[in-house]
């Protein structure tokens, strides 16, 4: 089989989360790309794991799932926490850490 | 030996209680203080149990020279790569004796709180935090392996900032337990790398590393000499990598257990609630340092060379811990900073003990002085409770309580007496023991240290007394002239007569009394049970380092008297003096209503005059009054006034300007540092992802120049 097609797909889709990231100001967005990345990631495991038929891969993008799931559970908490006290889920507006 | 075999259900009650209170303790009828007690009891009981065995198992060794290997077991708690790591218990004599030093201190003090707490805020938290630091102190005595040392360690300092902040919505209070925290954090820096150090010294030693203490005294043992290292058929780890290692350790003793320059911390630790500051400087934290210099004994031993009588960091920083704490002493107006100092002073003389190779005698001391410490404390503790309107100000709130609380004053006695060194009590045979150790291994100069330090104990703590239980009581009637600056402070009911405390109480004072009287004669002169019962004897590891002492009368009796004359001395500087004093008042022709105040605010005023001013103004006046008195209250004078000067420099520059100069220092430098670094902490959540971003990419195109 091609690997090439599943590599570029996952590059290209973790390109778009970074700049997701790194550029939506809203939180529920930043959010989003960061699945996105993680769905990348989720593709690499997968396509290099039939590429060496080794299920190795599949069993490890399970496990990324089930992060995943856990992680949008305590990042949704968050963005609900910074709304209640904030009034607004725009990243910009979180900056108690500042020095 | 079914109790020593489970010695480690008893740090695991207090655990399982710690978890039931913190979840269910408001559902319960008493706020979850009967599940401690009940716990504690128990653990209490099951520690009672293991010291009798370990008795009789000691008793039915047999030979000319017995020897009784510590009981261990152990489970793997994890493998990897052929290292192991276990979890475990290690009974032997040294064991079973702070266990149940730490089981009765903390029973008591589960008890003596459900009056002294009563009502308080965080009631049930509070019990949950005493069931937690029981368990986590327990666990430190049991492990079997410097690793779970470290965690029983860095819990009990947990704890006590958790204990000492108590009241943390007071400012100074949440200042006080951080400090302590800090402080001790400081010294644990020394634990974590001398832990490090002992996997590497086994490692040397017996081809595997491990954090086994057995294993650990085998090989501190075979540094020592080839000819000790054959017989125990191990290679020797060097004598460097041992110094290093005790040098490490020693921080971490400093830092717990409050040795010089690391002692800043524990008077502040007072702004706890006082069965709190009982059970920290009786038998749980500060005792934890001294637990392990004497649990890790032979690396010390061997590290620092203790046995051919040269002085060693481990004596010296105790010697100054001796005559530093108790200068201070002198000069503290608040009864419980009074006996932290005492403890400093102390443990000073425990930490001596063991760098003059006086062992037993430093673990004896430990055992009798956790009694009356103890005893003590919640004795200020009741003082304030009941008789000075929750103030621990001696020369504002109290004095003359003899007469209130009788029950209180003779449990203070006693625990004084036993403190001070006076026959027949606790302290005097403990701290003998240290003196005549010191002077068979050829350390003169310490036993001098410790003969003025016992004048100074006796000194202070007969000031301490005579303040708070003699003269006329202060409390209600000086308030009456301050109307304008504590009225809001004191309760309303400050009108109220000073009162007896109550059974809860004086149950445990008198417990702890008990114990300070009795407990001495445990190692009384050819009678010598604590040597005999609980002394390590695995004969290789601690071959040459532990050996009995005779019982010295001579020096005996020169402790003795030494003692007498610090109270004697103190007595009558403070006692005497007050006389003296209300006459001077009255030539002066200050009038005032209320004489005991007035007698107490000149009594401040003279000191300071004579001790700064004396020498710059009116040296006639002066002179006229020094003829005035008797050639042995000028002499008594010298003695006493001699000592608030030393007190007072040593707080003021060494204390204050010295040791805090240089924790202040630090401090600075640091928060300027940090001033410089949080200009790049924009803030902005998305400029760190880029950075981080920007980072990897960095990474990444090294490592694709690298490939």
């Amino acid at each position: 089989m091609l690997l090439n097609q599943f590599l570029l797909l996952g590059a290209f889709l973790f390109c778009t989360g970074i700049y997701g990231v790194l550029t939506r100001k809203h939180t529920v967005l930043v959010l989003m790309s960061i699945e996105l990345m993680l769905a990348a990631v989720n593709i690499n495991l997968v396509a290099f794991g039939a590429f060496h038929n080794d299920p190795t891969g599949q069993v490890f993008a399970l496990f990324v799932l089930t992060i995943a799931a856990a992680e949008v559970g305590i990042g949704l908490a968050i963005v609900l926490l910074i709304y209640r006290n904030l009034h607004s889920a725009d990243l910009d507006d979180v900056d108690v850490m500042k020095g | 030996m079914w109790f020593v075999d489970h010695a480690w259900l008893v740090p695991l009650i207090p655990a399982l209680s710690f978890a039931i209170i913190l979840l269910f303790g408001k559902r319960f009828p008493r706020g979850g203080s009967e599940v401690g007690i009940l716990a504690v009891s128990a653990s209490f009981v099951l520690a009672c149990g293991t010291a009798l065995q370990w008795i009789n198992h000691v008793q039915n060794a047999k030979g000319s020279e017995p020897s009784v290997d510590p009981v261990i077991h152990s489970v793997t708690w994890f493998q990897n790569a052929g290292v192991k790591l276990t979890a475990g218990i290690d009974i032997d004599g040294l064991a079973v004796v702070v266990m149940f030093v730490v089981t009765l201190v903390s029973l008591l003090v589960h008890i003596y709180s459900t009056e002294y707490m009563r009502g308080d805020i965080r009631y049930t938290y509070f019990f949950a935090c005493l069931s937690l630091f029981t368990a986590s102190m327990l666990l430190l005595v049991v492990a079997d392996n410097t690793l779970e040392m470290l965690i029983g360690w860095e819990l009990v300092g947990l704890c006590s900032f958790m204990l000492i902040g108590h009241w943390w919505e007071e400012k100074p209070n949440s200042d006080a337990a951080l400090k302590a925290f800090l402080t001790t954090r400081t010294g644990d820096i020394g634990l974590l790398t001398g832990v490090i150090m002992t996997f590497f010294i086994i490692q040397r030693s017996f081809g595997v590393g491990s954090f086994d203490i057995q294993q650990l005294h085998q090989a501190a043992a075979a540094s020592s000499s080839p000819a000790v290292a054959h017989a125990l058929g191990i290679q020797s780890p060097g004598h460097t990598i041992v110094l290093w290692c005790a040098a490490a350790l020693m921080l971490a003793i400093v830092g717990k257990s409050g040795q010089f320059a690391l002692h800043t911390w524990l008077p502040d630790a007072m702004a706890g609630p006082t069965p709190v500051s009982a059970l920290i400087h009786a038998a749980t934290m500060v005792v934890a340092g001294v637990f392990l210099g004497a649990r890790l004994y032979p690396v010390f031993f061997h590290g620092f060379s203790i046995g051919d009588g040269t002085a060693n960091p481990m004596a010296v920083i105790g010697g100054i811990t001796v005559i530093i704490g108790a200068a201070l002493a002198f000069v503290q107006d608040d009864i419980k900073k009074v006996l932290a100092y005492s403890t400093i002073s102390q443990l000073g003389y425990m930490v001596m003990a063991l760098g003059v190779g006086a062992w037993t005698a430093a673990i004896f001391h430990l055992f009798t002085h956790a009694f009356f410490k103890a005893d003590l404390f919640l004795g200020a503790g009741s003082v304030s409770h009941s008789g000075s309107h929750h103030s621990f100000d001696m020369k504002k709130d109290m004095g003359g309580l003899k007469k209130y609380m009788p029950q209180t004053y003779w449990t203070f006695l006693i625990g004084t007496l036993a403190l001070a060194g006076i026959f027949p009590f606790a302290g005097f045979w403990s701290k003998d023991e240290i003196l005549v150790n010191a002077g068979h291994n050829n350390y003169v100069a310490f036993v001098v240290v410790g003969l003025v330090g016992a004048l100074m104990t006796a000194a202070y703590m007969t000031r301490c007394i005579y303040l708070t239980f003699f003269g006329e009581y202060r409390g209600g009637h000086g308030h009456e002239h301050h109307a304008g600056d504590d009225s809001d402070i004191l309760p309303a009911d400050h009108a109220h007569e000073p009162h007896e405390s109550n059974g809860i109480i004086l149950g445990p004072l008198w417990v702890l009394t008990f114990m300070a009287v009795v407990v001495g004669f445990l190692n009384f002169p050819h009678f010598s049970k604590f040597e005999k019962w609980f002394q390590p004897s695995s004969p290789e590891s601690f071959k040459g380092i532990l050996h009995a002492v005779a019982f010295n009368p001579i020096l005996a009796a020169v402790s003795f008297t030494v003692a007498v004359l610090g109270i004697v001395i103190a007595w009558a500087f403070y006692a005497g003096k007050l006389h003296a004093l209300h006459d001077l008042s009255e030539r002066n022709k200050v009038a005032h209503a209320g004489k005991t105040f007035l007698v107490n605010k000149y009594y401040l005023d003279y000191l300071y005059e004579n001790i700064i001013v004396a020498a710059i103004k009116g040296p006639i006046a002066a002179g006229a009054y020094w003829f005035n008195q008797h050639v042995i209250d000028n002499v008594l004078n010298y003695t006493g006034r001699g000592a608030r000067v030393v007190g007072r420099f040593t707080y003021d520059y060494i204390d204050q300007k010295g040791v805090d100069g240089v924790v202040n220092g630090i401090a600075t430098v640091t928060g300027e540092a940090g001033g410089e670094a949080r200009k790049i902490q924009t803030g902005r959540l998305q400029f760190y992802a880029l950075m981080l971003v920007a980072a990897v990419l960095v990474f990444a195109v090294i490592l694709w120049i690298a490939t």
